[in-house]
């Protein structure tokens, strides 16, 4: 099924060669780099996301989970914790709630769908409960950590690389991995094989919080500050880059290298959009139509190689 | 509208899956006022003939004819529409609609194009009546027992003036009293002049309800008889008289081992009172009819369910089962028998389902090595003698014997003491199932205790070293292998005693 | 009419609510704050509406905060075009426009055979992005909403020195159609056998497609609806903020209302319960000086609440019918 990842992967090249037709700059590998650090957060969660996905789940709660830790780190940072009590605190928080999430899926049996649709509501009230309209500045160590460059990389986009090489390795070169593709594949007959599905999926959960805990530390050092409101929609963001980067919302297919190119190239889109004075509101149409148009081609892509292999079978 | 009486004929049917012949050339007639028993062992074709009249399935050769006319139906739906209703064994409810609704859901009574809900209740009432059973039609369908659904989807048939009736193993989830029911309803309507067939396995039913018995072998319509012209061991001998044409794979001498499985008097869902054991190298068979607790206690044994009361002991040492995995752990393995649900992940590849349960152990460190599990799979593969193109292959490609050999090697892989096998050459063809019953003997020759449920009785007698019946729910007899009948297995499986 | 368990429950909570607030501050059964719940009342009711038939029949649409907000920008342009446009024919277009953001949705859910939860969630921005294009970015501004729409929303039946506004009599009437329709027309009930059993309906001769197609349509078409009574009830309508995350409200009120979020049962009373608890939690927030700041966690814990009780429901049930 490795394929599908081929469909991002296509749609990148086209995009950065419409990209520099509008601008060189899309040549120019660090502006690249540079803009690409806005989205850091929503890769990370659609790196956790891919694997709840491939397990045939999914989790709406994300960007509140990543908004009520990023609040509630940012309390504590203005208290006078230390940066890095802080930043581990934050992990740990974004992890549990995703842990959350995965026990009342898993162990209630309740569709995800609608426990994280509760949590969504619920963490980012809390963030609303817990913050009213006000906004909590970040400490001064804390802040501006996208412009900050290890190797002429900015660090949240070095982080995200790195998160996104150890998340693929995980998906796909380890026992773990093997267990998410086949619980999403089939649970019954996984069970049947005697994998820990209910384990497997509340692992899933919990790692996608923690990709929630460290984007918030990411989010909240770009902007500054820290509110109720940040990061808006931003759960559809992350299914749109995973369902677009090949990743089977019934569970059992992906790639972490789909959902990665993916993200990237929803990034150019952008760019590109706004390097052509598209408002961000229209290019929202595009997204959009970027994902049913993708799923569209995959399940076409699909149903032609069922075809191809029935008619090969029969001879 | 009022139907009137009429006759149903399947002319030289022939119905194929997967290119094997499950019913070649059987012809059948219902008339009206007669109740017409099919009859077979599991897997004769009695189903698919069944299911062929009710349009469930096309046939790929052959005719039906409605009074003698040619029809054909795209879906059970059509045939419906003709008159010709299907009343299955698990009943096909919507379970948050009430009595009246499930009998007129797609078919709503309606006035000026209003549902008419006075008349539906009315009307729904009367076929209650009708049917001889008091049920509120207010009553949701989901609360109700499966005999009192099946009363539901009955009524539903009758709404519709259905006169041609097929009832597929619709008494076996229902108590003897429950049956007596249905038989009462089943007479009504043969007093309407409906025709009516009935399939079914128990003899004893078949004795006391119907008019005339087809007895189907093997997709093959061996007899037709006159319930009162014949007897309950004739339509045995017909059932059974199936040539035992794979050779014996009988143990050369009796295990003398300890038993490695020891189970005494285990109770849980759907059985009871269950003793047996099982030796190392020693196949034992537990035999009976579909439903008759194999498949449940089975389930029990590997985790999936809780057993209530009794004891298991493996190796001497008495054990609580509570998962697939802590049964893998004790050196388990179940080969289940719905291959698709619970056997295997279609569209992954044989090498990754073939290493899916000893994953952990093949790769300790949690690292995948994809090259040890290819080989892995491969030397199985070629144990087993798998026909594939390559080890990436996806499993829904293979054939279903060569897809039951990819679950074998799963479990054999795992190192197990104990094999549980659930209708290992169920959807097999006849050569694979061979290879398939030389490759259970081969692992029990190597001192694996293996238990296998199976409702093929050539198979049952070529293979097993012990035969153990269920009946109801618990064992009713054990018959030693090699000097076992078909007769006599399959006379305590219908609960007619031990031979 | 018979009340099922569900229904009880949310009307129960509602009461409880409701004595909670009053007993607190008894300015909750004031009229001023009885206004804003009625204020508030319609245009989720029109929308939950919709989306109940879409879940009974076992599909969601997350789509319909983005199809209020076209609607109401598109019908805005209309009387911004043609200023004595008369009201119903704006609630004609209304309709009109969101029957056929509707029927995108359905068919790609139907024809396409794309998950409703992926379709829509592109559909909430593309449509989102739709406005925008066809306003090119501008809002409908008081000045472009005359005042025979906005009247809507303060005209009406006085009882008291309580408002039952137009906008919300047209509200209750499309609630009362939807639930006539349910109850008495054949497709009505058709919704209700696929929800419960597709496989089972398919066989009793029920077009899965046909229902599929119809409750996206009417979702939409409520939707537009809903976009109509929006640029009634504020007087303008933002491309941007206009029904955003009204889903959620949206999806909460069907949920709390005992519309089984598996599909194939609820009620159209239960959803106005549904309805009516999100306005009282709302108005007796303010009311109890309770920082509004609370609402979306209120939000949160009851859609949790509901879910639960649902889960332990079956749970019994599955027991009971196993007993």
């Amino acid at each position: 099924m490795k394929w599908r990842a081929l469909v991002p992967a296509v749609l990148l090249v086209i995009a950065t060669f419409i990209g520099s037709r509008l601008s060189p700059k899309f040549l120019d590998f660090h502006f690249l780099l540079d803009r690409s650090t806005l989205v850091m957060e929503t890769g990370l969660i659609a790196l956790g996301m891919t694997f709840v996905m491939i397990c045939g789940e999914i989790d709406l709660s994300v960007a509140s989970n990543m908004v009520l830790t990023g609040c509630v780190t940012a309390k504590l940072l203005e208290k006078g914790w230390g940066i890095p009590a802080g930043v581990a605190f934050a992990c740990l928080m974004g992890t549990g709630l995703g842990f959350l999430n995965g026990l009342l899926t898993a162990k209630l049996k309740l569709p995800s769908f609608l426990v994280t649709l509760g949590t969504m509501a619920a963490y980012r009230g809390a963030a609303q409960a817990m913050m009213g309209p006000d906004s909590v500045k970040l400490p001064k160590g804390f802040v501006n950590l996208d412009e900050s460059y290890v190797l002429g990389i900015p660090w949240p986009v070095m982080i995200f690389l790195v998160i996104a090489v150890i998340t693929a390795i995980v998906l796909h070169q380890t026992v773990f991995g093997r267990w998410a593709f086949s619980t999403g594949t089939n649970e019954s007959a996984s069970r049947y094989s005697g994998i820990p599905t209910d384990r497997v999926k509340i692992l899933v959960f919990a790692l996608t919080g923690l990709m929630c805990g460290i984007g918030s530390c990411m989010l909240t050092s770009r902007l500054g500050v820290a509110r109720y409101d940040l990061a808006n929609g931003a759960e559809l963001d992350a299914i749109t880059v995973v369902a677009v980067g090949g990743t089977s919302i019934f569970g059992g297919s992906g790639t972490m290298l789909g959902t990665i190119l993916s993200l990237f190239l929803i990034d150019i889109m952008r760019s590109a959009m706004g390097v052509a004075n598209m408002k961000a509101e229209y290019q929202l149409t595009a997204i959009g139509s970027l994902l049913i148009l993708s799923v569209l081609a995959m399940n076409l892509g699909g149903k032609i190689r069922l075809s191809k292999r029935s008619s090969a079978g029969a001879t | 509208m009022e139907r009137r009486s009429c006759t149903v004929e399947a002319a030289d049917i022939t119905v194929t899956f997967s290119g094997v012949d499950v019913l070649k050339s059987v012809s059948l007639e219902l008339k009206p006022g007669e109740i017409h028993a099919i009859t077979g062992e599991n897997g004769a074709g009695k189903s698919s003939l069944a299911k062929v009249i009710a349009g469930v399935y096309r046939p790929r050769l052959g005719r039906i004819l409605l009074d003698g006319e040619e029809i054909s139906f795209k879906n059970p739906r059509e045939a419906l529409r003709h008159g010709i209703a299907l009343i299955h064994q698990e009943p096909l409810t919507l379970p948050d609609l009430d009595i009246a609704e499930n009998i007129f859901a797609g078919h709503h009574l309606v006035k000026a194009g209003l549902v008419d809900w006075r008349s539906l209740y009315a009307r729904a009432d009367a076929l209650l009546a009708e049917l001889g059973v008091t049920l509120d039609p207010h009553a949701k369908v989901g609360t109700l027992s499966v005999a009192q659904q099946q009363m539901v989807e009955l009524a539903s048939a009758l709404s519709q003036d259905a006169m041609v009736w097929i009832f597929d193993e619709t008494t076996a989830p229902l108590t003897p009293k429950e049956v007596e029911e249905l038989f009462k309803v089943m007479r009504a309507l043969k007093e309407r002049g409906c025709a009516i067939a009935m399939v079914t396995h128990h003899l004893e039913e078949l004795f006391l309800i119907s008019d005339r018995i087809t007895v189907l072998r093997d997709g093959e319509k061996v007899a037709e008889k006159a319930t009162a012209e014949t007897n309950i061991s004739e339509i045995v001998q017909l059932m059974v008289g199936r040539e035992l044409s794979s050779e014996k794979l009988h143990a050369e001498s009796g295990s003398a081992a300890a038993p490695f499985l020891a189970v005494h008097n285990l109770s849980g869902p759907g059985f009871h009172d269950v003793s047996l054991d099982v030796r190392p190298g020693e196949v034992v068979c537990l035999s009976g009819l579909v439903g008759s607790g194999r498949t449940e206690f089975a389930r029990a044994l590997f985790g999936i369910t809780r057993a209530t009361a009794g004891s298991i002991q493996l190796g001497g040492a008495e054990v609580m089962i509570t998962s697939p995995r802590a049964a893998k752990q004790m050196g388990i393995a179940l080969v289940p028998e719905d291959r698709q649900h619970d056997g295997l992940l279609m569209p992954q590849a044989i090498a990754f389902n073939a290493t899916l349960a000893r994953l952990s152990k093949l790769c300790r460190s949690g690292w995948l090595n994809r090259k040890k599990l290819e080989q892995a799979s491969m030397g199985y593969a070629e144990r087993l003698r798998l026909a594939y193109r390559g080890q990436d292959q996806p499993v829904m490609e293979l054939s279903g014997g060569n897809q039951q050999k990819v679950v074998i090697s799963k479990w054999l892989m795992t190192e197990p003491k104990l094999l549980i096998l659930d209708e290992p050459t169920r959807g097999v063809d006849v050569g694979a199932k061979h290879e398939v019953h030389k490759l259970i003997r081969e692992q029990a020759e190597q001192g694996l205790a293996v238990l296998m449920i199976s409702s093929d009785l050539p198979e049952v007698l070529a293979l097993s070293d012990r035969i153990l019946v269920m009946h109801a729910g618990t064992v009713v007899a054990e018959i030693e292998g090699k000097s076992a009948t078909q007769e006599q297995v399959m006379f305590a499986a219908t609960g007619q005693g031990a031979a | 009419m018979k009340l099922g368990l569900r229904e009880w429950l949310a009307l129960t909570f509602v009461v409880l609510v409701c004595l909670f607030a009053g007993l607190k501050d008894p300015r909750f059964f004031g009229p001023k704050s009885i206004d804003s719940i009625l204020l508030w009342l319609p245009l989720i009711t029109v929308v939950a509406m919709g989306e109940m038939l879409v879940i009974v029949t076992r599909e969601i649409d997350i789509s319909v905060g983005s199809m209020l907000g076209f609607t109401g920008i598109a019908v805005g342009l209309m009387f911004k075009a043609n200023p004595h446009l008369s009201v119903p024919v704006a609630i004609l277009a209304g309709l009109g426009v969101g029957l056929l953001l509707g029927f995108v949705n359905g068919a790609l859910v139907t024809w396409g055979k794309i998950s409703s939860l992926i379709v829509t969630i592109g559909t909430l921005a593309g449509f989102r992005g739709l406005s925008f294009l066809v306003s090119k970015g501008d809002e409908i501004d008081s000045s472009m909403v005359p005042d025979s729409l906005t009247s809507l929303s303060t005209k009406g039946i006085h009882v008291g020195h309580v408002t039952i506004s137009v906008l919300l009599i047209i509200a209750l009437v499309v609630a009362v159609i939807t639930a006539l329709f349910l109850r008495f027309a054949r497709l009505g009930r058709d919704i209700y056998a696929m929800g419960n059993n597709p496989q089972a309906a398919y066989l009793r001769g029920i077009s899965p497609n046909k229902i599929t197609m119809f409750v996206f349509c009417v979702a939409g078409a409520l939707g537009g609806l809903a976009g109509v009574m929006y640029a009634a009830r504020f007087g303008f309508v933002n491309p941007g903020s206009a029904g955003q995350g009204f889903e959620l409200t949206v999806i909460a009120a069907v949920a709390i209302g005992g519309v089984k979020l598996m599909g194939g049962s609820g009620s159209v009373f239960g959803v106005l319960m549904g309805c009516l608890l999100l306005s009282c939690i709302n108005v007796a927030l303010s009311v109890l000086g309770i920082d509004a700041n609370w609402q979306l966690l209120a939000y949160g814990l009851v859609i949790l609440a509901a879910i639960l009780l649902d889960a332990m429901a079956t749970k019994w049930h599955t027991r009971k019918a196993a007993a």
